[in-house]
């Protein structure tokens, strides 16, 4: 077992409390992975702040993915792990969206690498990136119905 | 530069539909070129042809069955895939692999790694023209997978690691095999500069050409040889060592002129390095030793023991009836593929069965890339700067 750091001690939890206490809903450290809870509307400005701090220098995002919890709610995850080069630290951003009208606002000018990743996962769990400028079918046709990878699409298929 | 001109007077250019079925796009890759004469004025990357719903799919198996279909994903590379996803399964598992299976994994991954910077230079040289450096990779990759197919039995669809360690003992004489190709790669390597590293024509098709800058590489979020290309020294091996990979001594070549000359100069110096962990892991493997971990309801027990104890019997029947689950949360892990950082997300809901599998491969995310290496250049060095990213479709399609 690894045992349970002091979260508030680490450099990317203390700047970002004393920089907006309320971009953070919750700490989830599991495995030797932290995991910030934000709030939507706070996750564009916090991208930006983590990406400009010149001392945690989160420069690179690694990856963006959703995740479906169907039935419960608020349904949808998506989380964001970002990596500091200089620092040799990575850190995961989870914002959480209600199942009616899943949205939130792009990462792109702060990491234009999600433009993929945001567009993927428009394309199979149907979550809307307000303000990207392609948001269109990736992987699959563009007639396709449905999106594959939320819980209620079944493994065989719609039909 | 010329633009045709219309009776009108109106600015027209061509729309040139490159792909799906291009050789040169090395799978099935479709760009959209909007060409002026030969000047690519924007490039539209249309992906999404071999999507076969991997991540679907893999929630629908157990964790032990699940490692079949991260072979089918970067098929020039599926131990690494193997790897990622077992790597991220142990962590969930808190499951810690011997020491000898470790260093087994990283010889194979090593080896991996040569086979699949063989397969990139060799199309990549083919692309531009370079015949003969396609054959003699191929001859050598030859070598590698006979190797896979000893210690497996499958030359590509290993699925040799499995979650807790190896799938089989390693079949006598087979690090003889392994010694062969440390001895004689090297000079093979050498045969490849020869052809081309001061090659005229080779200089003059890559350098200068698909120009990827530090800062672009870095917020496109481009890595493995592609982004050390650019003078980035990003490797998941020595930033977050996993495997024992910190007890190896290896350098990580970086070039800093972001060209499609320095990624082909740092793949090649990668293979060379890869030779030097190879010799080192083969030092290090103990003669025996177990290869899987002692975990009693995960690893599946030896054969013999079934005959002998009634709980290794029922374990069996059980890990390969309902399988097993892992405690309930999500981990992130990364391990350096040929291509670059691969990570493998896994959520686990406490059943035995991945609620979430979710791979970045590295080729999906370094595509993006080709964009800003290609418009405002000649369409001729699309070729090249598509083959100098060294994707895999199976990868990015998933």
């Amino acid at each position: 077992m690894t045992e349970t750091p002091d979260l508030e001690q680490n450099p990317a939890v203390a700047k970002i409390r004393a920089w907006r206490p309320e971009a953070v809903s919750g700490l989830v450290f599991f495995r030797g992975e932290l995991t910030v809870l934000v709030p939507r509307e706070h996750l564009r400005p916090l991208a930006e702040f983590l990406r400009g701090d010149k001392q945690l220098a989160f420069t690179y995002l690694s990856d963006v993915t959703g995740m479906d919890r169907f039935p419960i709610e608020p349904r949808f995850e998506l989380n964001y792990h970002l990596l500091s080069m200089s620092r040799k630290d990575s850190l995961r951003l989870r914002v959480a969206l209600a199942g009616d009208d899943p949205h939130i606002e792009t990462v792109i000018p702060v990491w234009p690498t999600a433009n993929w990743h945001e567009r993927e996962i428009f394309d199979l769990f149907g979550i809307r990136f307000d303000g990207h400028p392609n948001l269109r079918r990736m992987l699959l046709p563009e007639d396709w119905e449905g999106y594959p990878l939320r819980k209620d699409y079944p493994t065989e298929g719609p039909r | 530069m010329t633009t045709v001109q219309t009776p009108t007077g109106a600015e027209k250019t061509m729309v040139l539909n490159m792909g799906p079925q291009h050789p040169s796009t090395h799978g099935v890759l479709r760009v959209l070129l909007e060409l002026d004469g030969e000047n690519v004025m924007k490039a539209d990357v249309d992906i999404g042809y071999l999507h076969t719903g991997i991540e679907k799919t893999a929630e629908a198996l157990t964790y032990s069955q699940a490692i079949t279909i991260t072979d089918r994903m970067d098929y020039l590379a599926p131990l690494s895939n193997n790897l990622a996803y077992c790597l991220a399964v142990e962590k969930l598992l808190e499951l810690e692999v011997p020491k000898r299976a470790q260093y087994i994994r990283v010889l194979l991954t090593e080896l991996t790694r040569i086979g699949s910077h063989l397969v990139w230079l060799g199309t990549h040289a083919i692309d531009l023209g370079a015949m003969s450096v396609f054959l003699y990779c191929f001859r050598e990759r030859e070598e590698l997978l006979k190797i896979f197919e000893m210690v497996s039995g499958q030359r590509m669809m290993t699925s040799y690691f499995r979650i807790g360690g190896l799938a089989l003992e390693p079949p006598a004489g087979w690090t003889e095999r392994v010694e062969d190709v440390v001895r004689t790669f090297p000079s093979r390597f050498d045969e490849y500069e020869d052809l081309l590293t001061k090659n005229r024509i080779w200089l003059a098709r890559t350098q200068g050409v698909g120009m990827l800058s530090a800062e672009d590489a870095i917020g496109l979020g481009v890595s493995g040889p592609s982004l050390r290309g650019s003078g980035v020294d990003y490797d998941v091996r020595k930033y977050f060592p996993y495997s024992s990979y910190d007890e190896f001594d290896f350098e990580v070549p970086v070039r800093s002129e972001g060209d499609c000359y320095a990624r082909y100069m740092c793949r090649v110096a990668e293979m060379r390095e890869s030779i030097k962990i190879v010799k080192q892991a083969l030092g290090k493997i103990p003669a025996e030793g177990p290869i899987k971990a002692d975990a009693p309801g995960i690893v599946a027990p030896q054969r013999e023991k079934m005959k002998t104890e009634m709980e290794a019997l029922i374990y069996h029947f059980k890990i390969y009836t309902e399988g097993f689950a892992p405690p309930a949360g999500e981990v992130y892990q990364r391990v350096e593929s040929p291509r670059g950082e691969l990570g493998c997300f896994v959520a686990s809901d406490g059943s035995p069965k991945p609620y979430r599998m979710r791979m970045r491969t590295p080729s999906f995310v370094n595509l993006q890339a080709l964009q800003k290496m290609v418009e405002g250049h000649l369409i001729a060095d699309v070729i090249a700067s598509i083959g100098t990213l060294d994707i895999v479709l199976g990868e990015i399609d998933r």
